[in-house]
Order: structure tokens, then sequence, then C-alpha cells
């Protein structure tokens, strides 16, 4: 796991990018505990692809039980931008045949960051804006 | 054979009667601040006379799951055992700061936020004992919010049937169609859990989906 700074008022933050490749043969446990890793240590992370919805939940659910045990950390923030869901048929066929291969939702980024750092995440269909705090 | 027959006609009528009977558990699942407790509690006063839990302005005044067991419900003539569960709203941040604008004093502000936090694992950890779940929305708020498509994709992967309420309806800023196009899939019901408006129709739904229990 990586060094936990001391999660305070933004002085300087690193943005960090996990490719799938790199959670795609850990278990829940392991990907969850690789997150952590890297919001514990200031920095926001994209990850390519998506988590699982119960791994969503756990990572929630993990972080609420840290509030109060890590000083200064107040949870996270958390978005997941999926591909296009106009598209049509057969592009939505080739990309669950793709899915499928995978193992995971590769059309999708998910941006986590802790709240000390990420303000709010605001997201509509077409668009993510992420604010920091100063 | 005749008697094979009979044997399945008695356990037809047995298991109807088991599942009419049967306590079917009802969540409220949502962000904070959505109106969860205020639905439950309409419900609840409208068929028990007694209502769930408190309710504030103040986020997360609901930080423990609450029932309330055996609650009747009766609609055009049908009835229904629903086991009502009201859990804490869920959110991805705690900020005991937040909460010294309601001029909630700093020792109580630390508490609640303390017990927020476990109210939220405790309410994740629920998801899994529902029959069925009421997402509850404020229509006035953005619904692209990752805490309602993580409950939603929970949901979807229990195969747990769901109904969105888009609350607060009465409010100038409310925009149901909004939560429609954010989430197309669903049957989405706009409410104003206040007034008591539309409470016919979730009635109506609330029925019709019990039946994918």
């Amino acid at each position: 796991m990586a060094n936990k700074k001391n999660l305070g008022k933004l002085k300087g933050f690193s943005i960090q990018f996990l490719p799938y490749s790199e959670i795609r043969d850990l278990n829940s446990d392991g990907r969850i505990r690789k997150i952590l890793g890297v919001i514990l240590g200031n920095n926001i992370l994209i990850l390519q692809g998506r988590l699982k919805s119960d791994e969503e939940a756990r990572l929630i659910g993990d972080t609420m039980a840290m509030i109060g045990h890590i000083k200064n950390f107040r949870g996270i923030e958390l978005a997941v931008i999926s591909g296009n869901d106009d598209e049509g048929v057969f592009m939505k066929f080739k990309k669950s045949l793709a899915n499928v291969l995978t193992g995971a939702d590769l059309g999708a980024i998910t941006i986590i960051g802790p709240a000390t750092v990420v303000k709010d995440i605001k997201r509509n269909p077409k668009k993510i804006e992420l604010l920091l705090n100063k | 054979m005749a008697i094979k027959i009979f044997k399945n006609f008695i356990g037809r009528i047995f298991s109807n009667i088991f599942r009419n009977n049967k306590e079917i558990k009802l969540g409220f699942y949502g962000p904070p601040n959505a109106g969860k407790t205020s639905l439950a509690n309409r419900i609840c006063k409208d068929f028990t006379g007694e209502e769930i839990g408190s309710v504030s302005k103040i986020p997360h005044e609901t930080r423990n799951v609450q029932f309330k067991e055996k609650v009747e419900i009766n609609y055009k003539g049908k009835t229904m055992m629903f086991k009502m569960i009201d859990t804490p709203g869920i959110a991805t941040k705690i900020d005991y700061e937040d909460f010294l604008k309601f001029k909630v004093k700093k020792k109580e502000a630390k508490q609640r936020a303390k017990e927020a936090t476990q109210g939220i694992v405790e309410s994740i950890k629920w998801l899994e004992d529902m029959d069925m779940v009421v997402v509850v929305l404020d229509s006035t708020e953005n619904p692209y919010n990752q805490v309602n498509i993580t409950i939603l994709g929970n949901l979807i992967a229990r195969k747990i049937p769901v109904l969105i309420v888009a609350n607060k309806i009465d409010k100038n800023k409310s925009d149901i169609k909004k939560i429609e196009s954010a989430f197309p899939e669903y049957e989405v019901i706009g409410m104003s859990a206040k007034y008591g408006d539309n409470l016919e129709e979730f009635y109506e739904s609330i029925f019709r989906l019990s039946k994918k229990v």
C-alpha cells in the first residue's frame, strides 16, 4: 500500500492513471486495497474500466469505516463515465463482445479522489467536471 | 396419477396462501435528504397510525436502519403485508463541518458524522436482504450521482425489483424528466412525500412490482 500522507487541505496532488490490466487478475479485496493505496496517498485515480457494482458499494463502505480513524480523511468522490448509451445495436453488440473478452467495461473510466482534494464531481451524460478544494 | 394431480393442486393452494401472507421486505434507499423517511412515514402513518422515524432538514437524520413490521397495505381491495425498512442515506463522504452550517454544536456534529458513517455501512450491508426497493431521489437535484448509480447497479446485480420515486415535486426546481432520462429502464413516479401527492400511483406500482418478488 502506498504511503498514507497526512490528508489535509490541498497543498499538491497528483493524478495517477491505472490501466485495467493492473487490477484484472486481482480479487475484490486486492482491487479495493490497490485503489485505497492510491487515494490515501492524496492522489486522484483515473482507472481504465470500472469496478463491479458490489465492489463500488464495498469501496464506499470501506472508506466510510476509515473516517475518524485516518487523520483528515473525509471519504471519497467517485464517478464513472461509460460510453455513449445512444449508440446502435451493432456497436452495443461489439462493445459487449469486447467486454466479455476482456472481462471489463473498458469503454468506461472511473475517477476516484479523496474528498479533501476533490470537492465535487459534477457530471451529466456528456461531461464530467472535477472541482478541487482550495 | 389422480393422487399426484391432487397433491399439486393442494401444493399450489398452500404456496399461494403463504405467498400472500408473506411479509415483503420493502427497503427505502437513496442519498441523504431525499425524503426516504418522509415517504416511509406517510405510508406507515396511513396504515398503522405510527411513523417510522424522525425527519429533519439536517442531512443524515436517519443514522440507523429503522423498521416497521407487519404494515398491511390495502389498495383497491387488495392487501399485502410489508416489512418497511428505512435506511440511512448513502454518501461517499462525510464531513462534520457540513453539520456546523445547520447550527449544530461541534461535539454534536462530530458525533453525528461518526454515526452517519456507521449508518452508511449498515445500509450497504442490508442491500442484499431486501425483497423490493424504492429508490428515493430528490427531483430538484442532479440524478447523475454515482451513489444513485451504485445503488441501482447493486439492485440489478441482485435481481431485486426497483421503483424510483422522484420526490419533492412540490418544489419549483423539480425536474422528473431529468430522472426519467437518467434511468430510462426504470419506472419513475413523481411524488411529494411531504404533501402526499401521487400516493395512489405509488401503491399501484408497489403492488405491481411485488408480483416480481
